[in-house]
């Protein structure tokens, strides 16, 4: 049982909701496993490199149903839906385009229940903070497109969480029919109230031939814990292009698992971490080749400043049948302080003997020889190193798809290298 | 403009220059040959500020400064350019980003407005047509995935941008075919003004017949070992570098 962390408060909360009762026993299950799970300590493998101590000694509590709460983040010039996910908690959603649709867990019938329940048990990784999704998230959503629907709108998901001492739990299941496309969003912010725990869980399925472009963005400051996973599985000839932003916060760890189990399926997962300060930023993923004919490419990248500290664990698996599987995985990080800390892990388990596969992990600083050429052409020391910095994360977002994003997302991690000297970034922006 | 005294620079604790002394005017053009090793790249990178090369003795005064007491970004900012032998490549940076932030910076220390971007654009438009590279280098990373005729046309870009008054062009002739050479030597040649001066550093006398010196002088083991006009580059073609060693002991 999970001693270290106390939710005492928030199992009352959650005794004291009205659900139906094959929810109740559902989550209750999740609560059980959760006292069942030990605390992740260094000894437990996938939380080594990753100290949980700033979430113990804490009276976790449940949010209280809100009002008015913080915008979150808006885009600009962009006609997407935005959909708010305030505290976990799916805001009135509004008009959904054609062939999309929105359940609710809590309101659905026995039949969606239970392809529902069996898409969520499908993603679950059991880690202690999964179980704790499961029994305290106040509903889950299922975000549908029909088959053969190409939603011209992107949609933003703008989970918010305000509050002080709260776990904030959400999940979402994006599924996408056959020959579906869709762009997704999820931006994650966070009030200025207090200290949070936001216990996120996106589980994808893509039918065959399905595309999807999405982004999963970690954008909360302060006083901010994030954990949660994003898993995917991809159907014949489906293809997915996932990128992921972490920064800021004291501790953010995301699992992203994706599986192969169409052939033909295309995977582009990217990311990029900037933990500052004392921040901790972990990310874990897993592709799993498990029929032949897929493909994978992943590049990380990530900024390491003061005494941060990154994680990444990257792990490809080819199963034994997973021929002509080609997987890629590239992970480069920059340190700019000699305190700064990255523990960095590639892992490539193949079972299968005809396939092409490659990756690389590197830690580097700045490069003295880049630095002077800056400054040899009159650009002063302090603009080379933040010009550089962020040349070094720059050329992933080049390669978004989304113009919107890249303009949310430039000022947003250029002005993390400068301090908020804006005269640092103005060439930037 | 520039008076060199006695200058003696180590790179890693190895003596490189030892008693180097040399002074240009105002619009003069000074080749620099020697055998490699000679120190020629060193007095390049010790003149920019590079980090890395000590400087153990001498002085260097530039438009009546000390140079040496100097960052680096302030002798570009001051009117120092080097143009290096290898450009870097800065992948994710653009060039268009690059330019804009080195001639800003240059304009602001000497008082006048930075241009504004559309300005700015347009300018690099032209300068681009002028060295013979297409407009859409402006948009790629700096250097990246550039020949080495595109790098060194990039780096004559941006003189032409910063209007230096002292262009020190290291081996700009090297990895150059004849065609790529001809266009930066005309570019520097459209350079060559009264008020602005350069020192050529070459291995080779074939850089020589496009941009044409008025005085040629051979660096042989860390000093200059003989100076002349024009002339001497083509005895140094016609003999070599063996007789300097013979003639300097």
């Amino acid at each position: 049982m999970s001693d270290a962390m106390n939710i005492a408060k928030a199992v009352s909360k959650q005794e004291a909701w009205s659900r139906p009762q094959w929810l109740q026993q559902w989550q209750q299950a999740g609560l059980d496993r959760f006292r069942e799970t030990p605390w992740p300590t260094r000894k437990t493998e996938h939380w080594k490199y990753t100290p949980l101590k700033s979430l113990t000694g804490i009276d976790w509590s449940l949010p209280e149903p809100k009002t008015s709460v913080a915008d979150g983040i808006r885009f600009d010039d962009w006609n997407a839906i935005r959909l708010n996910i305030v505290n976990g908690e799916l805001q009135n959603p509004g008009d959904l385009p054609t062939g999309v649709s929105l359940v609710r867990l809590s309101e659905c019938n026995q039949e969606q229940a239970e392809r529902f329940l069996a898409a969520l048990e499908a993603s679950r990784n059991d880690f202690l903070f999964d179980t704790a999704n499961q029994a305290f998230i106040q509903d889950a959503y299922w975000l549908n497109v029909d088959p053969n629907t190409q939603v011209q709108q992107a949609l933003h998901l703008n989970y918010v969480t305000d509050g002080d001492d709260v776990l904030s739990s959400s999940q979402i299941w994006i599924n996408l029919g056959v020959g579906a496309q869709v762009t997704v969003v999820e931006t994650f912010s966070a009030g200025e109230q207090g200290r949070c725990l936001v216990n996120a869980n996106t589980a994808i399925t893509l039918a065959d031939n399905a595309r999807m472009t999405h982004y999963h963005l970690m954008l909360e400051e302060g006083d901010a814990h994030h954990i949660g996973r994003v898993t995917a599985e991809l159907q014949r000839s489906a293809y997915l292009d996932s990128f992921h932003v972490g920064i800021g916060g004291v501790l953010k760890r995301k699992d992203i698992r994706v599986r192969h189990c169409g052939e033909g399926a295309e995977l582009r997962l990217n990311g990029v971490y900037l933990p500052k300060g004392a921040e901790i930023i972990d990310y874990h993923t897993c592709i799993e080749h498990e029929v032949p004919h897929c493909t994978s490419e992943e590049i990380f990248r990530g900024i390491i400043s003061d005494s941060a500290k990154a994680v990444f664990n990257g792990r490809i698996h080819i199963h034994k049948d997973a021929q002509k599987s080609l997987a890629e995985m590239n992970n480069r990080n920059l340190l700019l302080s000699d305190q700064a800390e990255i523990d960095t892990k590639p892992e490539l388990e193949i079972y299968a003997d005809d396939v092409k596969c490659a990756h690389g992990a590197t830690i580097a600083r700045l490069d003295d020889t880049q630095l002077f050429y800056f400054q040899a052409r009159g650009i002063s020391r302090a603009e080379a190193e933040v010009m550089l910095s962020f040349g070094f994360i720059n050329e992933l977002l080049d390669s978004l798809q989304d113009e919107a994003v890249q303009n949310l997302l430039r000022p947003l991690l250029a002005t993390l290298f400068a301090h908020q000297r804006s005269e640092l970034t103005r060439h930037l922006l | 403009m520039l008076s060199i005294k006695d200058l003696h620079a180590n790179v890693e604790e190895k003596s490189i220059l030892k008693g180097l002394s040399l002074d240009i005017k105002p619009g003069e053009v000074h080749a620099i040959m020697g055998p490699n090793g000679a120190g020629k790249s060193t007095l390049g990178n010790v003149l920019a500020g590079r980090e890395g090369y000590s400087v153990t003795g001498g002085s260097v005064q530039f438009n009546n400064e000390a140079l040496l007491d100097l960052d680096a970004e302030e002798r570009a900012r001051k009117g120092l350019f080097l143009a290096f032998q290898y450009p870097v490549e800065i992948p994710g940076v653009s060039n268009m980003e690059f330019l804009k932030a080195s001639v800003d910076a240059v304009r602001e220390a000497n008082g006048q407005e930075p241009y504004s971007s559309v300005d700015f654009i347009k300018l690099a438009r032209e300068k681009c047509k002028a060295v013979n590279l297409p407009a859409d280098f402006l948009k790629r990373g700096v250097n990246e995935g550039f020949s080495g005729g595109e790098k060194k046309r990039n780096e004559l870009l941006q003189m032409m941008l910063l209007e230096p008054t002292l262009c020190i062009l290291d081996e700009t002739d090297s990895g150059l075919d004849i065609d790529a050479l001809q266009v930066v030597a005309d570019g520097v040649n459209a350079l060559r003004s009264p008020e602005r001066s350069f020192i050529v550093v070459t291995h080779y006398q074939r850089l020589l017949d496009y941009i044409v010196p008025d005085y040629v002088h051979v660096l042989a083991d860390g000093k200059i070992v003989k100076s002349g006009g024009k002339e001497l580059a083509l005895e140094l073609e016609k003999d070599g570098y063996r007789w300097i060693a013979g003639e300097s002991a």
